[in-house]
């Protein structure tokens, strides 16, 4: 196969090069490679819970918390209900517009003992972001290095990729964004939120502030296939159970666990703003899947036509012949 | 029923459910109650509505397809295009383009530039209004596809 590098793109992969070689972080952290999106690797069976990365999340990604304006405006009908947590911007024991990150636990018996594993849970960066691919405005946007985020001064606050999140993971403020400039009483309810990995941060050639602070280094960040790997590695090292792999058809979130995922999903508090660990299908490729009906539909179209006009010729010929010469 | 009115209610219909599984792909018809008619609850689910689009996308090709090669094929001689089918066709061809890059988009390592997403998903919403008020206008003053 063969590569067409233009001069703009060299010039641009010297820079991005340059700026990694400069930062000091790893060329894999950094995203250059176009072709490879960045994966987390969590190992649960090291977090003790200390709520670190919960704290460092706050405070990094303080300046992108919303700032709504009060009162709301009035939503019609009725069923438009607004969301508000700015007077609950504490509450970490749940995803909200103002914790992207928060701690899951689970009281599990590990060979006979008992103990309590601690996850750290925020959105899971799928490779194919249905909350992304689904907006209807664009407002979701998927980065090259595999984050997805959500455009703060686009988003209208319609809470569709919440709907169609397997983990339901945006979360939504009210009295914020676009909408207050179109039609605030019929259409758009605020902005979502949710983890954006630190893209500004990864964009200046850091590290997500999650993974900088963790005292017990329980997340690393590098190419999705490398992840994958050292993800295989520690799983049979610790005779483990991966989660993030193929949920929704992959992820770059990949979490190793000790305890099988079935046995967390039970043994944690599930509900809104607290994902779940259920094993999860292919969301988008489930509609992808009827693209062949796509491909097909033009060839059989003109199939049809090609035929029906044939048909015709020869009646009209058939006709022609019958007719009695004079 | 003759084959011609055959495949006039059956691209009806399918601009029927493409428009509203269209539509559905915003977050209204649960907000304005319009799913809770006995029904219209699918509309409220959007893989839903997202898998009627894909289908009934297909299907709009196909009859384009067929009515595009049946046209060329006559040789123009037995009709000809007016000037309201050119518009909707131009519509329809808009729609189908925008609607193709959609469906390649939606795809796994296809990212497109956020700037062209914008532009894909307002173009398509613009092209069906533009197209839904020219086939009122057409409805309305008795405008045909074509001349014959």
């Amino acid at each position: 196969m063969t590569q067409n590098i233009s001069r703009r793109s060299f010039i641009k992969g010297g820079i991005a090069a340059c700026a990694v070689a400069a930062s000091g972080i790893p060329a894999s952290a950094s995203g250059a490679d176009k072709d490879k999106q960045l994966a987390t690797l969590l190992d649960i069976g090291k977090c003790i819970g200390c709520g670190a990365c919960v704290e460092a999340c706050s405070e990094v990604n303080a300046g992108k918390y919303p700032e709504p304006k009060k009162p709301f405006p009035k939503m019609y009908p009725d069923r438009a209900k607004p969301e508000d947590w700015s007077d609950k911007k504490d509450v970490n024991d749940r995803l909200t517009p103002y914790n992207w990150l928060y701690i899951q636990s689970a009281d599990v018996t590990v060979n006979g003992e008992t103990k309590t594993i601690t996850i750290p849970r925020r959105c899971m960066h799928c490779a194919n972001p249905p909350c992304v691919k689904l907006c209807p405005w664009g407002s979701a946007k998927q980065l090259e290095n595999g984050i997805s985020r959500i455009d703060p001064d686009l988003c209208l606050g319609g809470a569709k990729c919440r709907e169609v999140c397997p983990w339901e993971i945006p979360q939504r403020q009210t009295g914020i964004g676009l909408y207050l400039d179109i039609l605030p009483a019929f259409a758009g309810n605020g902005v979502m939120y949710k983890c954006d990995r630190c893209y500004n941060r990864i964009a200046e050639g850091k590290l997500p502030a999650c993974i900088e602070v963790c005292p017990e280094n329980v997340q690393e960040i590098g190419p999705r296939d490398e992840i994958i790997k050292k993800a295989h590695a520690l799983a049979k090292e610790t005779n483990g159970y991966i989660y993030g792999e193929n949920e929704n058809g992959g992820t770059n979130t990949i979490y190793v666990s000790p305890v099988p995922f079935e046995t967390l999903n039970k043994a944690i508090e599930t509900g809104k703003g607290k994902p779940h660990l259920k094993a999860v299908s292919d969301s988008m490729g489930k509609a992808n899947n009827l693209v062949a009906a796509l491909a097909i539909a033009p060839i059989a179209g003109i199939a049809a036509a090609v035929g029906t006009f044939y048909k015709h010729s020869r009646k009209e010929n058939e006709e022609k012949r019958d007719e009695p010469k004079e | 029923m003759s084959r011609k009115n055959n495949v006039r209610y059956l691209y009806l219909l399918t601009v029927f459910f493409i428009t509203l599984s269209g539509f559905g792909q915003m977050p209204i018809f649960k907000r304005y109650y319009i799913a809770d008619i006995p029904g219209l609850g699918w509309l409220a689910r959007f893989y839903v509505t997202h898998y009627v689009h894909y289908i009934c996308a297909a299907l709009l090709i196909g009859f384009s397809a067929y009515i595009i090669t049946g046209y060329i094929m006559a040789g123009r001689k037995n009709s000809k295009l007016t000037v309201t089918g050119y518009l909707r066709g131009a519509l329809i061809i808009g729609l189908i383009t925008t609607g193709i890059l959609l469906v390649i988009r939606n795809f796994e390592g296809y990212i497109f530039s956020h700037n062209l997403i914008i532009f894909l998903d307002l173009s398509h919403l613009a092209l069906v209004m533009l197209f839904l008020i020219t086939s009122l206008y057409c409805l309305i003053f008795k405008k045909k596809w074509t001349t014959s």
